[in-house]
């Protein structure tokens, strides 16, 4: 098989697998799954700046949440549709305003500036809570959560459209990683001043990284308002910043499918844990340390440098 | 015509002087070599040249136009690439990605893949195309420098020290292949090795203490007491 053949098979094969599990699956799962791949959209999107372009951003929930509250605040005017558009406007947007600032500064420096910015951003949730109701969040309206003719509050419909979005993100990461834009930014990771001297103009190429990865963390964010209905101010919080680090270097970052086996491996191994011991982040902690001293590159990482040399 | 005009450029680093008041001329087609002891200022000058720092003074023309201030990507889109004295390659990448890398800012998309094949056929890295760039031999991954340079088809390619760790074997090759490149290139030669240098250049420029000392024919050069006494520290 080509290689090019070879990719299409393994990420083809793993969107027709979450349709088959669609019709398998025991409700709970079920409903797990729909979850996890719009968190695995999000950390997808994540990667695309941290795993390709190297930059690790602390203030990814600033995009998340922008898109989830473009979503919920403007879904009773604009409609369903509309406002799905203006979550991701605004995951793009608020990335680019924000990679205007935080890409003058590299290294530690960035972690720390987006960090801030994502605070700010969080704290102007709780500000102004007239609108937002803060902490406490707000539900989305069930007439709100119809698309196409699909009832998102209907669990079957929620799930395929989780995996539609999924699919789509994943296709878009597939193509922009083999498309001359993403090696440039893989460049930029391994060798920056390099590529400047190539004729790269490395400032906009991570500012174009930045707009795409706050596209789609607008686009997950605006997606999980919208299937699970509720915007609240707790995923603007600096967890959710570090989240989708943790999925990434887990699941293997630069690889495509890393943030999805990220998200799932974390999301089952805190499910499990918390029903055998009330202590189970100290599982998840241990686990992640074991990661980190064994496999360093992350699950996908590791099956790349071993097994797959051709993984994307 | 002189492609590159270097006027009263100066560079200082925490008060050091590193550069003062340099001018040079190269010409079109020209290969120039840049000589001088250690210290003597030739990294700066360069970095400076190709846009990875800027002076404090003076100004530098390219074909005729100031570029003193323009960022290094926008240089290399004029016309000028630059080979790093540290070899510095995209290691974890493969050798071909390395070459397509420095082809796809200059080069129309359908041109790159011929294009790479060419410049790895010329620097003689074909077997090596598919091979991760950073388990290259240190001889290759100089080549592999110059290959990223070449397939830009560079107006003038900045070559600093690339002979630098070769073995002589290597270092013939890179000879056989520069002067390939003569006639088609202006060629900016930052050499220690003084064979190199008078197998190679037409003219060549000496550095010492941030300053040119002098810039003559190859024989001229070595025949020079002065240049003598920098290189030896003799009076």
């Amino acid at each position: 098989m080509s290689e090019r053949a070879r990719v299409l098979a393994l990420h083809g094969g793993l969107l027709v697998l979450l349709l088959a599990l669609h019709f398998v699956l025991p409700p709970y799962h079920h409903g797990n799954l729909a979850r996890i791949m719009v968190l695995a959209s999000y950390a997808a999107g994540y990667n695309i700046v941290f795993g390709y372009t190297g930059l690790l951003s602390l203030g990814h929930a600033l995009f998340f949440a922008a898109g989830m509250y473009a979503m919920g605040l403007s879904v009773p005017h604009i409609g369903t549709g509309t406002a799905l558009l203006a979550g991701v406007a605004a995951g793009g947007i608020g990335a680019i305003l924000l990679g205007l600032l935080a890409l003058r500064t590299r290294g530690v420096a960035f972690m720390i500036v987006t960090l801030m910015f994502a605070q700010a951003g969080y704290l102007t949730i709780l500000y102004f809570g007239a609108w937002t109701r803060g902490d406490e969040g707000f539900v989305i309206a069930r007439a709100s959560r119809m698309l196409w003719g699909l009832d998102l509050s209907d669990a079957a419909h929620r799930y395929l459209a989780a995996l539609a979005l999924f699919a789509l993100v994943l296709g878009a990461c597939l193509w922009m990683v083999r498309a001359p834009f993403g090696r440039s930014l893989i460049a930029i990771r391994e060798n920056e001043p390099r590529a400047a001297m190539l004729g790269y103009d490395t400032f906009r190429l991570k500012l174009a990284a930045m707009a795409a990865s706050g596209a789609i963390s607008g686009a997950a964010g605006a997606a999980y308002a919208l299937l699970f209905g509720y915007a609240g101010a707790s995923f603007a919080s600096v967890e959710y910043s570090i989240l989708p680090l943790l999925w990434v270097l887990l699941g293997g970052a630069g690889t495509v499918l890393g943030p999805f086996i990220g998200t799932l491996f974390m999301f089952y191994l805190i499910d499990l844990s918390s029903g055998v011991t009330s202590a189970y982040m100290l599982i998840a902690g241990i686990a992640l340390v074991l990661l980190t001293l064994f496999a360093p590159r992350g699950l996908m990482g590791t099956v790349r440098a071993r097994l797959w040399r051709w993984l994307p | 015509m002189s492609l590159l005009r270097v006027e009263g450029l100066s560079k200082a680093y925490d008060g050091v002087r590193a550069v003062h008041d340099v001018t040079l001329d190269v010409q079109e087609g020209e290969v120039r070599a840049l000589i001088g002891p250690n210290g003597a200022g030739k990294t700066t000058l360069v970095g400076m040249i190709a846009g990875r720092s800027f002076p404090d003074a003076g100004r530098i023309i390219f074909d005729g136009r100031d570029i003193t201030r323009l960022p290094a990507h926008r240089r290399t889109r004029l016309g000028m690439a630059y080979t790093f004295q540290i070899t510095s390659i995209f290691a974890g990448l493969a050798v071909t990605e390395n070459v397509a890398l420095a082809a796809r800012p200059l080069l129309p998309r359908t041109e790159v893949r011929p294009a790479v094949r060419a410049a790895l056929a010329r620097a003689g890295l074909q077997e090596q195309a598919d091979m991760r760039a950073g388990d290259l031999s240190y001889g290759h991954q100089r080549l592999l420098e110059i290959a990223m340079g070449l397939v830009q088809a560079p107006r003038l390619l900045i070559l600093d020290e690339p002979t630098q760790g070769l073995s002589e074997g290597e270092i013939a090759e890179f000879k056989a292949l520069v002067r390939d490149l003569a006639g088609q290139t202006t060629i900016l030669l930052i050499e220690h090795n003084m064979d190199v240098v008078m197998a190679l250049a037409g003219r060549v420029t000496v550095l010492s203490a941030g300053e040119v000392l002098m810039t003559g024919t190859p024989a001229e050069v070595r025949a020079d007491p002065g240049v003598q006494a920098a290189y030896l520290g003799m009076p």
